[in-house]
């Protein structure tokens, strides 16, 4: 089956960035497709390379750009949350006169289209959030 | 044609103490270039999203309400609202914006956006979308 995620909630103060983590990796097991997953909300969080939690706590970007590296998995971060956010790549900076750029590796900026082009695509769209 | 879907989008909160209501907005605003067949939900304090003469000046938030009666104009013409979500917060239908789209196959007439349905037709509502997002 082909399986599309949201993410919708920010990294470590909400569950919901690990339990979709732990669902894709048991849906690839399971031999499913996920093609894409995307961030929205406050789930642009989860992009930011700058993210430097204590060395005992799980990397919770760290885990989903090595996940997205390994599989294939396109990991798409809402452009209009997330400059609302503080997250620009590097384009986006320049075009916005800010001295820097903080999107992880893995991840890419884009719009909402690629949200709705996921639920046609996809045999199922799974929501991690409120 | 095949990868037209039904689009169901779910609104549960309250429009300005969270983004949720306005972040579900612009998806909607976005979606309807896809050409789905899509459809709005209003239940729990998602009802307040619809309610008229909001006035935001005093939070310094941005008023979106108006955006509402605009969707007409993107064919987004159903508004599913939950009676007992209204009932249940001492709203009715006289507390909502009039919203209205114009039918293109009954000769462009005007006719309302928002379906009051009970809590037990909003249940089947939702089970007859191929894709639910809830806000």
């Amino acid at each position: 089956m082909k399986i599309g995620v949201v993410v919708s909630e920010g990294p470590y103060t909400h569950q919901a960035a690990d339990t979709a983590y732990h669902f894709v990796k048991a849906a690839l097991d399971g031999g499913h497709e996920v093609p894409r997953v995307f961030f929205y909300h406050d789930g642009v969080n989860v992009s930011s390379r700058l993210t430097v939690p204590p060395q005992d706590e799980r990397h919770i970007q760290n885990n989903w750009s090595n996940l997205a590296k390994e599989h294939d998995i396109d990991l798409v971060v809402c452009i209009a949350a997330a400059q609302r956010r503080g997250l620009l790549d590097e384009n986006e900076a320049n075009r916005q006169g800010k001295d820097a750029n903080n999107i992880a590796e893995g991840f890419r900026i884009s719009g909402l289209g690629q949200l709705i082009e996921m639920g046609i695509q996809t045999d199922r769209l799974v929501t991690f959030g409120d | 044609m095949s990868d037209t879907k039904k689009f169901l989008y779910v609104n549960r909160k309250a429009p300005y103490g969270t983004i949720y209501a306005l972040e579900s907005l612009e998806v909607v605003l976005i979606g309807a270039a896809f050409e789905q067949d899509v459809s709005l939900a209003f239940l729990d304090d998602g009802v307040f999203q619809l309610t008229k003469g909001q006035k935001t000046d005093g939070i310094g938030i941005k008023n979106f309400s108006p955006t509402f009666r605009a969707l007409g104009d993107y064919e987004v013409t159903k508004l599913y609202v939950e009676k007992e979500s209204l009932e249940e917060r001492g709203l009715t239908e006289d507390d909502l914006q009039e919203i209205m789209y114009e039918d293109e196959d009954d000769d462009w007439e005007e006719k309302p956006s928002i379906r009051l349905v009970s809590r037990a037709e909003m249940a089947d509502v939702m089970a007859d979308q191929d894709v639910v997002l809830s806000f």
